[in-house]
């Protein structure tokens, strides 16, 4: 184990990540988690020394890949450890080499091998509508893989909104008799909300699956409480000029500019569970009201047909 | 007698793609394309605030993420009525810039390259004289050989682990693998850096644009990110990542490109098209089409010499092959999305597996745009034949320069290997454009001009569309509003034009047109139909069966 750790320090050091560095990222996680300082260390260890590669099997339904994307998006770990060291990917249909029937082949053998062990991540939405005809993979609807390879997992995150409530092509008229992962197979998935969710929140249920062997505690609506426990308003920076009445009125005024509260443009942070203003995006870069642009909900269930008009007032 | 192969899931894809040829004498004599999901989303937008729709359909893709946040934005724009300030302009270019190099990146390394490098040989490399090859070809900032010996060592042990994960079951050994091993680790170990690279080069977006993937600044009228263009710390963290991406384009990506090219050289003549239709896009006034940095034209027959002026009224869409009610072809503001799935059928001979007798011959949830009853394909490609054709110097250097250093003729543009180098090549063009757009956005600042947004009015009505190019191609929005809602959306994207079924008349579509003629060397790994379908960069996901006609008996693909 401390050989596998130097060994560890070592290439982070060669790919120009200092110790410090790592342990500021591993400090960060275990927060977000809402975790206790005592547990850095061994958030820290989940990466330096992982015991053993958790098996994932990764699902792709009715979506548009952008959590498989906000999950490259990840600056740490970078992708290549979570794909090379630390999780096991047995399938994955937008990064594995396999097509075709040696994709199927194994995916099948997989859930073979691995039977009640592996992590079942679901991107996307389940159409329900003539049997699920509108989506099919290798001849087989979506509906029919999930109750395949759903029911024998160790845990099913469903990742996105998509997968969690049914996403975009749910709102209505729903064409396609879309669901979300848990309604449409009558199971309780974790659920990963956002269009896409913010990759720390996914590596957060990840780490705390394999430090502590279970799932992070969950909200009403089966999010981890530590990501989408309190509402984006509460967080919001902006918070003050509302509590003062200061508004941006139109977009481009000086209001705007002045970084004003975005409330009377539509924005939904009041409604919205998610920890955006904290955690922000691509390595904390910014999120949507940074660029003064009003949240629009996107962790909520139903948002395309709730929060809609998405520029008019709550 | 012909073999029927269908590879269903296309894996490093977005979405769900069945493709199905009929293999005789080891080439692919026929070729259907089906998209194997239907979503929706235009009947979703019906009824809805048309400020909306850009948010909306900018979910249609995550993998090319902001393409249609942009073109429906300026769809909806046209449709009322504005016009966007300077800055806007910029920022949505550099937005935009940025989505190209990034894109292409992933694209290259993460999704295609696997079809021309074998990773396992990469064990059998001597990583000295992979140092020695690399520092040949390449100017990149690693290397040496303790570099890639730990690049070695770090997939060995992978390997060892017996946990191939992503890596598992695939093509490995395929004799149509050319590379030595020393150029495999190569190609691996710069896989790994661009899978960082990526990362870093996505904060380009969310610097202006609030996050990547699904950005979040672009409003009817204009940008949101103002206080973030009015920092110029914030310019500055944003040139300094559109370097080094840029520095990898040049220093890695196109050098891997040209190795890669230099032992296929034969993929030069295979998966060519014939049409080619480029919108166009990167507006540097606003003036369209006259200042589109990427030129707007259409080229029939493959005839360069002739780039034809573009025009979206030409645009039709058929669904007699398609999985939709049938009607007669359609412009897109007269379009109707009415779904209506029946069974996969392509027309099979009779007593093929599951196919028979056609009774619909609908096998597609894909329209099959056509411009003028003809099939068109789309992309980096047609952009470059149509800026070349037409003379731009900026493109015109690139190709000449590469088409010599291959040793081809010109030729040799139209394949599958022209349209994989047309992807690199105009990568590097626009990230060389985008240090002036940065310029000019400062230096318009400095001068005082700060506007960021044009306000407008919701009209009661309006038609408007948007024609864009994006990193998969030619992309159109059509909008009709009536009663300040939307009355009818209709987009017509890259892949359907690229991977359309059948159009009403028969006609192929580009990608089923590319396929055919195609080796393959063994039907039971058909590793030949993966370079040409990656090479159009589908947006849709593959299963390999291999079809005998005589014996109606799936083989079971399996490679070890």
């Amino acid at each position: 184990m401390e050989k596998e750790k130097k060994q560890f320090y070592d290439k982070l050091e060669e790919k120009g990540v200092s110790r410090r560095d790592f342990m500021k990222y591993c400090t960060f996680l275990t927060a977000t988690m809402g975790l206790s300082a005592s547990y850095v260390t061994k958030v820290a260890d989940v990466f330096a020394a992982p015991a053993q590669r958790p098996p994932v099997i990764w699902l792709h339904f009715g979506e548009c890949t952008g959590c498989s994307e906000s999950m490259l998006r990840s600056t740490y770990p970078y992708p290549d450890d979570l794909v090379l060291e630390i999780l096991s990917v047995e399938y994955h249909e937008t990064i594995m080499a396999a097509s075709g029937e040696q994709a199927e082949d194994n995916l099948h053998s997989a859930m073979k091998k691995y039977d009640g062990k592996y992590i079942c991540v679901v991107e996307g939405a389940i159409p329900t509508k003539y049997n699920g005809a509108y989506g099919k993979i290798a001849g087989r609807t979506f509906l029919e893989i999930g109750q395949e390879v759903c029911p024998k997992a160790a845990a099913v995150i469903a990742i996105g909104n998509c997968a969690s409530f049914g996403g975009i092509q749910a709102a209505a008229p729903n064409p396609g008799g879309y669901k979300g992962v848990g309604e449409a197979l009558n199971i309780k998935p974790v659920n990963i909300p956002g269009c896409p969710p913010n990759p720390v929140n996914f590596v957060g249920t990840v780490v705390n699956y394999l430090l502590l062997g279970r799932l992070p505690k969950l909200d009403n609506l089966n999010r981890p409480i530590f990501g989408y426990g309190k509402t984006v308003h509460d967080q919001c920076p902006r918070r003050s000029h509302y509590e003062y009445g200061e508004f941006v009125e139109e977009f481009g005024s000086e209001e705007a500019a002045m970084g004003y509260c975005l409330y009377k443009l539509g924005c939904k942070g009041p409604e919205t569970f998610n920890n955006c203003p904290v955690a922000k995006y691509n390595d904390g870069t910014s999120w949507p009201v940074e660029a003064g642009h009003p949240c629009i909900g996107c962790s909520q269930p139903g948002f395309w047909d709730k929060m809609t008009p998405f520029f008019e007032e709550l | 007698m012909a073999k029927r192969i269908v590879v269903d899931p296309i894996t490093r894809i977005e979405g769900h793609l069945r493709i199905e040829v009929e293999v005789e004498n080891g080439k692919v004599k026929n070729a259907w394309s089906s998209a194997n999901m239907f979503r929706g989303i235009e009947m979703i937008l019906q009824g809805r605030d048309p400020r909306d729709a850009p948010l909306f359909t900018q979910r249609s893709c995550g993998v090319c993420t902001y393409v249609h946040y942009l073109s429906s934005v300026r769809a909806v724009e046209a449709a009322v009525g504005v016009e966007i300030p300077k800055n806007a302009r910029l920022i949505r270019n550099l937005l935009h810039g940025a989505q190209f190099q990034h894109d292409h990146i992933v694209h290259f390394y993460h999704l295609h390259a696997l079809d021309w490098v074998d990773v396992v040989d990469a064990l059998k490399a001597d990583p000295s004289k992979t140092a020695t090859l690399s520092s040949n070809v390449s100017d990149a900032p690693w290397g040496g050989a303790p570099y890639y010996k730990q690049v070695q060592q770090r997939l060995q042990t992978f390997v060892d682990s017996g946990q191939l994960g992503p890596l598992n079951n695939a093509y490995w050994g395929h004799s149509a693998y050319k590379l030595s091993p020393e150029a495999n680790l190569m190609a691996a170990a710069h896989y790994i850096e661009a899978l960082r690279l990526q990362s870093r080069a996505a904060r380009m977006h969310a610097i202006f644009g609030a996050k990547n993937p699904h950005l979040q600044s672009l409003v009817v009228g204009g940008v949101t990110s103002v206080r973030d263009m009015l920092k110029p710390d914030r310019i500055a963290e944003f040139k300094h990542i559109w370097k080094e991406t840029q520095e990898f384009v040049e220093r890695v990506y196109i050098p891997d490109l040209l190795t890669v090219a230099s032992h296929y050289k034969d993929w030069g003549a295979i998966g060519g098209t014939t049409n080619f239709l480029a919108w166009g896009d990167l507006p540097q006034s606003e003036k369209e089409p006259e200042s589109l940095f990427l030129p707007r034209g259409v080229i029939f027959d493959r005839d360069i010499g002739k780039v034809m002026a573009a025009d979206q009224e030409k645009v039709a869409e058929h669904v007699t092959h398609a999985w939709y009610e049938d009607g007669e072809a359609r412009h897109p503001y007269q379009g109707e999305t009415r779904p209506k799935h029946g069974d996969y059928e392509t027309g099979g001979e009779k007593g093929s597996w599951e196919f028979g007798e056609a009774k619909t011959g609908k096998y597609s949830w894909f329209k099959a745009p056509r411009y003028e009853n003809r099939a068109c394909e789309v992309g980096p490609l047609a952009r470059a034949l149509v800026a070349y054709g037409t003379g731009n110097k900026a493109f015109k250097d690139v190709v000449d320069r590469t088409l010599k250093h291959l040793d081809v003729p010109v030729t040799a543009l139209f394949s599958t290997l022209g349209r994989t180098a047309a992807r690199g090549l105009e990568t590097m063009v626009i990230g060389n454009a985008m240090e002036g757009w940065i310029d000019e956005l400062v230096e318009n600042i400095k001068s005082g001009d700060t506007k960021t947004y044009q306000s407008w009015e919701m009209p009661d009505k309006g038609m408007g569309y948007g024609l864009n190019d994006v990193a998969r191609g030619a992309l159109g929005h059509w909008i009709e509003i009536e009663n300040k809602k939307i009355k009818n959306y209709q987009y017509v994207v890259p892949s359907t034009w690229n991977l359309g079924p059948r159009c009403k008349g028969g006609v192929v579509g580009p990608l089923e047109e590319a396929l055919i003629g195609t080796p393959i060397a063994d039907p039971k790994r058909p590793l030949e139909i993966l370079r040409t379908v990656h090479s159009f960069d589908p947006c849709i996901a593959c299963g390999v069966h291999v079809i005998d006609p005589d014996s109606n008996e799936v083989y079971k693909i399996r490679v070890s």
